[in-house]
């Protein structure tokens, strides 16, 4: 097989053509959100949301409803139970939210493995982008563009509030109210791209090459778009390699998005220390 | 001359404790205050409570329009990829359409508030590469920009090379000058008389006035207690030494 064929292959199904689509929609836009999740030191959070709607996301596979509409509520409901756990200031809000997450997860585990559950729940837990359909692909779509007009348009305030919070809220700009607006992106996001990138999984996309990229970017707009490139990249990569090494996609995608993770080792961190005088 | 912040019976604090209580001082157009007071003192609960972060407890504050509030630059995110002019920016979102790119107009105003901070030459400059009173002068551009008439600087000369200090103690004056109400927390007993009132603060308000008569050596060992190394006391007045361990 030469490198032709190791490159073209993959792209002479409509299966893998979809996949590359998928991993390249949701890969870009969960990568440019990630910049923000990761600067508003969310990524605890993101972990949780994603985890915390699997009995949602279950429900609606054994419902036959769609799994989007059931990401939506799971999302809601740990939501809910998240801050309502986390009211008690004896436990305070880390563990609250373990323990409640934990819970999900495996109430979403025992409805998917129930004898009377539909096969191949698994593909919730790692994600399945092979199977991806043209309305995941519309949703993904929709998903880029709105969620990127959002972005842009919450991009001064969101800058303002994850540089300094305390002297934002003096120029009429709410950290609670932005903090809140970015997760509900988050959930959003994290909603959509759980059925193609894996319930466990789709952190990934969002963590990982922003994470890699923060020492080298010198602007919030550069640092997104450079997130959402090496993300579609490696979710790209991740199919080929699935395709060629006839591994689960779902997993090799996450695998190639938390490999680009090195590129943070390339150098230190971008800040160099404060001049000593002006 | 109007005043432009006051605080009346003032208790704030967190979780239902107040960390200050009794606090009543008022300040007018081109009035400066010196707000001392030890570690846990509530100099920084007093300016949360004044920029609107946290709700009073009891009692109530007045602030024309909203203050411009520059804490200790090193409690901003250093690895925030932003721009000396990006941070000055910043400031124009006091006028609303946070939703939109900002204008010619705006980056004009932002630019020539570096220039009136000096810092014109180092607009593209990434703002954690700076030096602590580089920074502290940016974050000044930035309330520039703002046009707040109320100014609230958590310890402002911390850590802040003498050419630095020199630039932003003008500035302060220009600010002044200009009819705006300066209220800066300081740990420089000494320093502090040389602004119009001085606010001691320790856990309750434990005087305010200007320098010359309130600074006497009860009040002084009262705000710091243990903290006080004591140089002088001519009987009235007293220069004294407030020995702080900061805590970042």
């Amino acid at each position: 097989m030469d490198l032709a064929d190791i490159l073209l292959d993959p792209w002479r199904s409509g299966i893998g053509r979809r996949a590359f689509a998928e991993v390249a929609l949701l890969g870009g836009f969960c990568g440019a959100l990630g910049f923000w999740v990761t600067s508003f030191r969310l990524s605890y959070a993101a972990e949780s949301l994603a985890h915390g709607l699997l009995p949602g996301l279950v429900m609606a596979a054994v419902l036959g409803g769609p799994l989007l509409l059931g990401a939506g509520g799971g999302v809601l409901a740990a939501a809910a139970l998240i801050a309502l756990a986390a009211r008690d200031e004896r436990i305070g809000a880390d563990t609250a939210t373990a323990v409640v997450v934990t819970g999900l997860l495996g109430l979403g585990a025992l409805l998917a493995l129930a004898p009377d559950s539909p096969p191949r729940l698994e593909e919730l837990l790692f994600g399945d982008p092979l199977a991806a359909t043209g309305g995941d692909l519309a949703t993904a779509a929709a998903l880029g563009l709105v969620g990127s007009a959002v972005l842009f348009a919450l991009h001064r305030p969101l800058a303002a509030v994850a540089f300094d919070a305390t002297g934002a809220r003096p120029l009429g700009v709410s950290p609670a109210a932005f903090g809140l607006a970015m997760l509900a992106l988050l959930a959003v996001a994290v909603a959509v791209a759980a059925r193609g990138l894996g319930n466990l999984l789709v952190l990934a996309a969002v963590v990982a090459p922003a994470f890699a990229l923060r020492p080298h970017v010198s602007s919030p707009g550069r640092a997104m778009a450079a997130a959402a490139a090496l993300a579609a990249t490696a979710g790209v990569a991740g199919i080929y390699i699935s395709f060629h090494l006839d591994a689960a996609a779902g997993a090799c995608v996450a695998l190639a998005l938390c490999a680009s993770a090195v590129l943070r080792l390339r150098s230190g961190p971008r800040s160099a220390p404060a001049r000593p005088a002006p | 001359m109007s005043t432009l912040v006051e605080a009346h019976g003032l208790a704030a604090g967190y979780g239902g404790a107040a960390a200050i209580e009794r606090v009543e001082f008022a300040a007018a157009a081109g009035q400066s205050v010196g707000v001392l007071g030890p570690n846990g003192g509530g100099k920084t609960t007093l300016f949360r409570t004044l920029a609107g972060e946290l709700e009073p407890m009891a009692g109530r504050v007045s602030v024309a329009g909203r203050p411009a509030y520059l804490v200790q630059t090193e409690r901003t995110r250093l690895d925030f990829p932003v721009s000396a002019l990006d941070v000055a920016l910043m400031g124009t979102l006091a006028g609303g359409r946070w939703w939109l790119p900002p204008r010619r107009a705006d980056r004009g105003r932002a630019r020539a508030a570096l220039a009136r901070v000096g810092l014109e030459h180092e607009a593209g400059t990434a703002f954690g590469e700076l030096s602590g009173g580089q920074r502290q002068r940016i974050l000044l551009a930035r309330a520039l920009v703002q046009d707040a008439r109320v100014l609230l600087l958590d310890e402002p000369l911390s850590g802040v090379d003498p050419a630095s200090a020199e630039r932003v103690g003008a500035l302060l004056a220009e600010l002044r000058a200009e009819g705006r109400a300066v209220l800066v927390s300081t740990h420089d007993v000494e320093g502090a008389r040389s602004y119009d009132l001085v606010l001691c603060l320790h856990r309750r308000q434990v005087a305010f006035g200007a320098p010359a008569t309130t600074l006497t050596r009860a009040v002084v060992e009262e705000t710091y207690g243990s903290e006080l190394v004591v140089l002088e006391d001519d009987g009235r007045a007293v220069r004294a030494v407030a020995v702080q361990h900061h805590e970042h």
